[in-house]
């Protein structure tokens, strides 16, 4: 299992073939308090950097980018009632969806932990 | 430097106090100020159960000096459409600055001075940060040569909102006994001399709490040090201020709309409708005669989802028919709520109304605002 980041702070956490994706703690922290969450249809599918989902807070809405290219397999539907996972624990239960890794070649240009946290420092 | 825009932020004298406190810094009106310290939810929501303090220097104060009282009236009553000649003294009033067309350049807060607080013929006024260059020009412009308006840099200007402003207040200064919603007097807080009102513009009781710039950081420290007390930035300023269906000027008030549609009747005075006599009024009367096209409303939608400034709002058959100018998910309404311009004729409670989202339609109810309940404190007459 290893995460991967992106320079727009997704963060995809691979098992296979499959890929959880979320926002950083440093990307939650600099939204604040998240109100609302706009998710993906299961089985719809993204080339890297298409827009998927949308994560509102209090002041702005911030656009979420496929970090690779894949099909949607599962959404976090707690969030829809519960959009403050992102906030509480954005590695964790504040992930927002899932998918299946059309090219796992594409994880190769993202960020491994180390590079992250010096894009963030 | 004198009047006129930098392209360097601007600092409050409470500057160095939001860093400390872990302020996150942004733009706003040229000032530096922090947007949120905590988090602007645990803000909000620490407003409407305790007392907050907001840092509210960048707005501008002005004091209005003529020659006499009936003179300063005068002018003022010709610059707005406010009644200043019922004000007692240290009594405050809500009114806007129009343009001969009858659009709104700034809204502001005219206060008599409390009796002895200040010469004859003075005048107090506290204007919007980015609007006050502009509102100074406007005014001198028009204003007759006795009348000056003087920007008041060297003052600060301290919000402390909530049910238990006064509670806390109470502790420095016994003005708090004496002043209902409105109304205004000197007082000694902390051993510093401030002028008290009793105003803000969060919904909630509370206090603004005008000070020299070289005392303000103590009093911060002072009232900061206050158990029930908080501090908040101007993220939650707007989420509160929305939910008090209050406007706040370049997004639900502009210099192309009227008091009318804006729904800002009560900022002209009665004598004023049938005296007229101040600018715009040919425009703004005529638009009372008539009835205005569009009006500003309030607008509870389903779902979760912020509907935000610039958002169109459509009708059945997907004509755009009015625009969103304030909105966002409220913590205290928990509800995502919304104010916006309709046509007149759909301008009422109960009507139906769709907004249109990233493409997406979401359903709203245009509500009767404020969205949460008032709690200024009146004095009982």
């Amino acid at each position: 299992m290893t995460t991967r980041y992106t320079t727009d702070h997704e963060y995809v956490r691979t098992e296979g073939k499959i890929g959880t994706v979320g926002i950083s703690n440093y990307a939650q922290e600099q939204l604040g308090d998240i109100v609302f969450v706009e998710l993906p249809a299961v089985g719809a599918s993204f080339k890297k950097g298409d827009e998927v989902a949308v994560v509102e807070s209090v002041k702005a809405a911030s656009e979420i980018y496929a970090p690779v290219s894949g099909t949607v397999t599962e959404i976090n539907e707690a969030l829809s009632d519960e959009p403050g996972l992102i906030n509480s624990d954005p590695a964790a239960a504040g992930w927002i969806f899932k998918l299946e890794l059309a090219d796992e070649a594409e994880l190769e240009g993202l960020m491994d932990e180390a590079a992250y946290a010096d894009h963030t420092a | 430097m004198a009047d006129g825009p930098s392209t360097e932020l601007l600092k409050t004298a409470l500057y160095d106090r939001h860093v400390a406190a872990g302020g996150r810094i942004v733009e706003f009106g040229g000032y530096a100020l922090p947007v949120q310290y905590a988090g602007i939810v645990a803000e909000h929501n620490h407003t409407r159960e305790a007392a907050s303090l907001f840092d509210v220097s960048h707005m501008g104060q002005v004091v209005v000096t003529g020659p006499d009282h009936a003179t300063t009236i005068a002018a003022l009553e010709a610059l707005t459409p406010a009644d200043l000649a019922s004000l007692a003294p240290g009594e405050m009033r809500y009114t806007v600055l129009l343009n001969d067309q009858g659009g709104i350049e700034d809204d502001l807060i005219i206060t008599r001075p409390a009796e002895g607080q200040a010469p004859d013929g003075v005048m107090f006024m506290v204007v919007n940060a980015a609007r006050k260059h502009h509102d100074l020009d406007f005014m001198r412009a028009k204003a007759p040569a006795d009348i000056a308006f003087d920007l008041r840099d060297d003052l600060s200007l301290i919000a402390l909102q909530g049910p238990r402003a006064a509670e806390v207040l109470a502790k420095h200064t016994d003005i708090t006994e004496t002043l209902g919603f409105m109304q205004a007097g000197p007082a000694t807080v902390g051993g510093f001399a401030v002028n008290v009102s009793r105003s803000g513009y969060t919904g909630e009781d509370g206090f603004e709490l005008s000070i020299a710039n070289q005392d303000a950081p103590a009093l911060f420290d002072l009232l900061i040090a206050d158990p029930l007390v908080e501090p908040a930035g101007l993220g939650a300023r707007d989420s509160l201020r929305l939910e008090a269906g209050l406007c706040l000027y370049g997004h639900d008030m502009t210099d192309t709309v009227d008091p009318v549609s804006a729904g800002l009747l009560f900022a002209i005075g009665k004598r004023r409708r049938t005296e007229g006599g101040f600018t715009g009024a040919d425009a703004v009367l005529a638009t009372i005669a008539e009835g205005a096209k569009a009006r500003r409303v309030g607008i509870r939608f389903e779902g979760r989802q912020p509907v935000r400034e610039g958002a169109e709002l459509v009708d059945a058959d997907g004509n755009v028919i009015g625009k969103i100018t304030s909105g966002t998910f409220a913590p205290t309404a928990q509800a995502s709520i919304a104010m916006g311009y309709v046509p007149a004729e759909i301008a009422r409670e109960g009507e139906a109304v769709t907004a249109m989202v990233r493409g997406k339609p979401i359903a709203g109810t245009i509500v009767k605002m404020p969205f949460v309940p008032q709690r200024y404190f009146r004095k009982p007459a």
